[in-house]
């Protein structure tokens, strides 16, 4: 870290400015080599498709040649004409011509399914990264944007991959090719291309540097867009209920300019290479024209070798033509790529230690050791908590809204680690055992709703892998929402659709209660978990809930204090410690007690 | 635009003019062996070509204009649609796949009309340009030339009838990986808490699975053009090669002619390459198109009523025989009438899906009854248009929603309030303390959905927003579940003292103590009313209701 002043000024390119907004020749490098990396998963596909190109190519490159040998033939004028020689490279040409094709089809096929492999892994490690990243990433970061990462920006690295790939790696045969055949003609002529080459890369290169900052804005701009509409889109309804349409209208509507201002100045800048290169192959057009026409009154070439010559230089610049337009797809397949990449970086939840500990029949027996936590280092949280939870029993959490009830759920479930302190179950260490044993051991209730799409039957199932019929029956009858779902059209197999209205808050929260039935953990946390639903129903899921709660560990965040009062430790937090503790009967004889004062206000006026 | 087009075709034509300057050097210029000619033709060649470089980048410049201008114009209008859609075709077409008809259709329409205006107007003038020009150089050859374009058209029409539903299908996978994965972006907690993350994968690969299926269909049925097109051409070319050489032992040509009709031949193959391109990008983006179509084309499926007539001395608001159902099958709501004179407060209190929220749905007119009518000071509230009903209201739905940006604009909502109402209403909404203890106060930056403040602060913030406009009629959906009693108490205190422009209240709770000094308390069981009344009144003559209030006020009924 602690490098020398002057070891960083000997860093040529300055790494700290401009990080964002330029992308510097060598991390473009990166970002090729590592896109490359993906396609040489694949050695024997892309073997056998640079054998097809090639062949595909070759036979293309005859054709001029033979064109050129029946033009000689044809050169001698009125009646001395050579029919056999022209019918004969005819026959070859068209032969040529099918063979190519039909390679060149074959070859297209064989490249959308690499890339297709490519993509499909490049998905796939996206969407697996997802799920190791700490929830802090998706507090973080916008719905949208990350689903813009997995479609977008991988759609169009996919693009350029099976477009331009196949037209960069033909071309380079072609232009090959093309060269040696104009060599054996005249290397004389060649000489036009030593001015035009150059000229049209220098160009190019000149170009690109100045159109790749432009790509990687169009690509954040987008990326921005996508995020706001996703927001605005999952809060229509509050929108509407305030008649804000027009306002919202309106900002997207400077996103949406941002977004095409940025889309068009990068191809305002990108649209100047194709003509430009066209320019340049046009003036060596021009220059073989005139060389060429000089050669011949000479007599150094026929009027055929000019002919091949042409149709040469043509299939040699087109290529490069191409190349030059193709550079516009590859910086913006280069820019949504290096976002794809950043995302792939992202560090991932601490993983496990080395030989953690896999945690099993879990007693309960929970201990924080002078926890300290913040969600950024400046804002402290849960200041110094310290809490010892024997096996069985019920711990209830009480404080005002903000105290930090949450983030020690949070903590409990390593959702996030605590800056300082210990947290301990059954005596291990929580950061020494593997994540998913330690999760496997709780059965977690939030307020936050969530179900996916899917049926009613699913969605319960879900917290039991091969739950059977009768068990999921049995969860939905103890969360009191089967005489709910008996009464849907499809029953247990009704699709819950996103955002569905036809189906209340309140019985989105017993549909996830049931799914915590059936999940049979060691302990329990109830972080609101009753808050949408109306209080008679709660009453009678307690007993169930009580049953469930029997010889587990527990944690409960509730409001009604009815819900805690049979609770065997009440915490009362405050500013992320423990203010007061015991249970309802203690805290109650307290005559100034935070808790006695907020149980009496719930029956004030 | 016309000036665009006349731009690009000026350049067009200049790549037009080099190969037949090329036949006049080679079959007039270089017999007469003069040097100079051949210079100045030369020249001639390269003017040409700076022309064309010229004419094309200003072109494609005013192309891109146009595209960015069209495609800006057409999310302009596929946004302000979806905003107006009705909550009932929001349902139908999904949150996931209107955002992707936001985003990737509309990105794929605008890729296209970018690339479509460059090669659509060079291709078809190099095409016709080429031909005209041959068929005056030598009209036999040309039309050899032109009778395989019929087949080419053949083909491209083909595949590209067969690309249309491909890429369509293509696209609604694309809506359910973007299903799943939002999914799980949303549900991140829950599926850790599960360790169900294996099982989202294996979700996950099985749409990830038929979408590279599809994509591959779709790439692989339009990669057959390019190859039959170059058949068809080359084809072509040799016919010419092999008339020519008749033609020249006959003297009606010149082998010159062959030379720079050859040339001429790689132009028009190329144009025909560019729209056989123009094809596979419009199959693709005639996906996109119809789906972007379906919701401009969506109908208004909320018809308002013609102006009725206003019912004089009726109380303030009014619900009259209204019933409702979201799936035309089963009743949410069925024959509900009551009042709330001016002033009012309204408590509704019911078990979990006994449609408290969808009577405020119905009122707030995100769907419309089905049965009845809700009148607002006598007027029904289908003849008010949505911005006179909408504004009336001051709401805070249950878990609603905050936006990354400052905590006053997340109260403001794009309302035109001052800072003292802000703080005002904040103050009322017990938002004031924890607002003023951020650092930087209400210009404090929430994450999006609120992730940054706790549940508590979360529904504060949206209460204030609700009393931040002075609404005629205030709508608390469950709102303060996540409060403690304290500030809960609070705030109804506040609520009742310092509001005194709303006209009426109507709370929707699981706690009685949350609704029982309200003026009138309904309670909802099934979408009816099975009682009404005050407090007290409902303590005696409703079971259901007392036995909530037994449940939560434990030995303190009085």
């Amino acid at each position: 870290m602690n490098r020398s002043p002057i070891e960083k000024s000997a860093n040529g390119a300055d790494p700290k400015h401009g990080t964002d907004e330029k992308m510097t020749g060598t991390a473009r490098i990166r970002v090729i080599r590592r896109l490359g990396g993906y396609l040489l998963r694949y050695k024997a596909l892309i073997a056998v498709i640079l054998l097809f190109m090639f062949a595909s190519n070759f036979f293309a490159l005859i054709g001029p040649e033979l064109t050129g040998r029946a033009i000689d033939a044809i050169e001698p004028g009125k009646g001395y004409v050579d029919f056999h020689t022209v019918a004969v490279n005819c026959a070859l040409m068209l032969l040529f011509y099918i063979a190519s094709a039909i390679l060149s089809y074959i070859n297209a096929v064989l490249m959308i399914r690499l890339s297709q492999r490519v993509t499909k892994t490049m998905r796939h490690e996206v969407f697996e990264h997802l799920t190791t990243l700490p929830i802090s990433y998706f507090d973080a970061n916008q719905t949208g944007e990350i689903i813009s990462h997995i479609s977008y920006d991988i759609d169009t690295v996919n693009t350029s991959l099976s477009n331009d790939v196949i037209q960069i790696c033909s071309s380079i045969i072609t232009i090959v090719g093309s060269l040696v055949m104009m060599i054996k003609i005249s290397p004389l002529l060649l000489l036009v291309f030593c001015i035009t080459l150059p000229m049209s890369i220098l160009f190019t290169r000149y170009k690109a540097k100045k159109v790749q900052p432009l790509f990687r804005r169009r690509s954040a701009m987008l990326g921005t867009l996508n995020g706001y509409a996703e927001e605005m889109l999952s809060g229509q309804k509050t929108i509407k209920a305030y008649h804000r349409e027009s306002v919202i209208i309106d900002r997207f509507d400077t996103h949406n300019k941002n977004a095409v201002d940025a889309y068009y100045e990068a191809d305002y800048q990108g649209c100047m290479i194709g003509p430009s290169v066209n320019f340049i192959n046009n003036l060596s057009l021009s220059l073989i024209s005139m060389f060429g026409a000089m050669l011949y009154m000479f007599g150094k070439i026929t009027l055929g070798n000019i002919s091949t010559f042409i149709q040469y230089s043509r299939k040699f610049s087109g290529p490069i033509n191409e190349m030059a337009n193709i550079t516009a797809e590859l910086q913006s397949a280069c820019a949504a790529a290096e976002r794809v990449f950043r995302l792939l970086d992202e560090a991932p939840e601490t993983p496990d230690i080395q030989d953690a500990e896999t945690l099993s029949d879990v007693q309960g027996a929970v201990k924080l050791d002078h926890v300290q936590f913040g969600y950024t280092p400046e804002r402290v949280i849960i200041g110094d908590l310290s809490l010892d939870v024997s096996p069985g029993k019920t711990i209830a959490i009480v404080g005002p809204t903000g105290a930090g009830k949450t983030t020690i759920i949070n903590l409990l479930m390593r959702f996030y680690d605590p800056q300082s302190g210990v947290i301990t179950v059954d005596g291990h260490d929580i950061c020494r055992v593997k994540r998913d044993s330690l999760r496997a051991a709780y059965t977690m209730v939030l307020q936050d709703t969530w179900l996916f799409h899917g049926t009613i039957f699913d969605n319960i199932a879900y917290g039991k892998e091969g739950a059977t019929e009768e068990e999921v029956i049995a969860a939905a009858k103890a969360a009191k929402i089967d005489t709910f779902i008996e009464s849907l059209p499809n029953g247990y197999h009704t699709v819950l659709s996103d955002d569905g209205t036809s189906i209340s808050k309140g019985q989105k929260q017993l549909l996830t209660i049931a799914r915590a039935m059936l999940a049979d953990a060691s302990m329990l946390i109830l972080d609101e978990a009753t808050s949408n639903v109306d209080s008679r129903t709660e009453i009678q899921i307690q007993q169930a809930m009580y049953r469930l709660m029997q010889g587990r560990t527990c944690f409960v965040i509730a409001h009604r204090l009815s819900t805690i009062q049979n609770a065997d430790q009440i915490l009362v937090i405050n500013g992320g410690t423990v203010t007061e503790t015991g249970t309802h009967d203690e805290l109650m004889q307290k005559e100034d007690g935070v808790y006695r004062r907020l149980f009496q206000a719930q029956f004030e006026a | 635009m016309s000036l665009g087009l006349l731009i690009k075709f000026i350049g067009t034509i200049m790549d037009l003019l080099l190969p037949y300057i090329l036949a006049h050097i080679i079959d007039r210029i270089v017999p007469t062996r003069n040097l100079s000619l051949i210079v100045l033709w030369g020249i001639c060649m390269i003017v040409c070509s700076v022309i064309c470089m010229a004419g094309n980048v200003i072109a494609n410049r005013m192309a891109s204009a146009v595209a960015r201008d069209a495609s800006r114009a057409l999310r302009h209008d596929l946004f302000s649609r979806i905003m107006y859609l009705s909550c009932h075709q929001v349902d139908t077409f999904t949150i996931p796949s209107l955002e992707s008809r936001l985003t990737t259709d509309t990105y794929n329409i605008h890729n296209m009309l970018g690339r479509m205006q460059r090669l659509g107007v060079r291709a078809p003038i190099l095409l016709i340009g080429g031909i005209m020009i041959t068929a005056h150089m030598e009209p036999v050859l040309t039309l050899i030339m032109v009778a395989v374009l019929p087949f080419i058209t053949l083909v491209v029409f083909k595949i590209s009838q067969k690309g249309v539903p491909l890429y369509a299908q293509m696209q609604r996978a694309v809506d359910n990986m973007v299903c799943v994965v939002r999914e799980n972006i949303q549900g991140v907690r829950v599926i850790k808490a599960l360790s169900k993350t294996d099982y989202e994968r294996r979700r996950y690969e099985k749409v990830n699975e038929e979408l590279v299926q599809y994509e591959t269909k779709a790439g692989v049925t339009m990669a057959a053009s390019n190859p039959l097109m170059n058949i068809f051409l080359n084809a072509g070319l040799t016919a010419v090669v092999f008339v020519g050489a008749f033609r020249v032992n006959a003297g009606v040509s010149e082998p010159g002619k062959i030379v720079a009709f050859i040339s001429y031949f790689t132009l028009i193959s190329n144009a025909m390459m560019s729209i056989t391109r123009m094809f596979v990008m419009y199959s693709k983006s005639i996906a996109s198109a119809n789906r972007i179509g379906e919701i401009l084309d969506a109908t208004e499926d909320m018809e308002g009523l013609p102006q009725s007539d206003i019912k004089a001395g009726e109380p303030y608001l009014v619900f009259d025989n209204v019933s409702f159902s979201y799936n035309g099958m089963r009743n949410n709501i069925s024959a509900l009438s009551f009042s709330v004179p001016k002033g009012g407060t309204l408590g509704i209190i019911g078990a979990t899906g006994s449609g408290k929220t969808t009577l405020l749905s119905l009122l707030m007119r995100f769907y419309d009854v089905n049965a009845g009518s809700i009148r607002i000071d006598g007027k029904d509230i289908r003849a008010m248009d949505g911005g006179e009903l909408r504004e009336k209201f001051g709401t805070a739905l249950q878990n609603d929603f905050i936006y990354e940006d400052t905590v006053a604009e997340n109260i403001r909502i794009g309302r035109d309030i001052p800072m003292e109402e802000l703080r005002r209403a904040a103050e009322n909404a017990q938002a004031l303390a924890f607002i003023d203890a951020f650092d930087d106060g209400f210009d404090h930056m929430l994450t999006t959905k609120g992730t940054n403040v706790s549940g508590g602060q979360r529904q504060r913030l949206l209460i204030a927003r609700a009393l931040a406009g002075k609404p005629e009629i205030l709508v608390l959906d469950d709102a303060s579940s996540a409060l403690d009693y304290k500030t809960d108490a609070n705030l109804r205190r506040a609520l009742r003292e310092n509001c005194p422009e709303t006209k009426a209240t109507i709370l929707v709770a699981q706690r009685i103590s949350a609704v029982m000094h309200c003026d009138e308390i309904l309670v909802l069981d099934n979408g009816s009313i099975i009682g009404a009344g005050t407090h007290e009144e409902l303590l005696d003559s409703c079971d259901v209701y007392r036995e909530i209030a037994q449940s939560q006020l434990g030995g303190v009924v009085e």
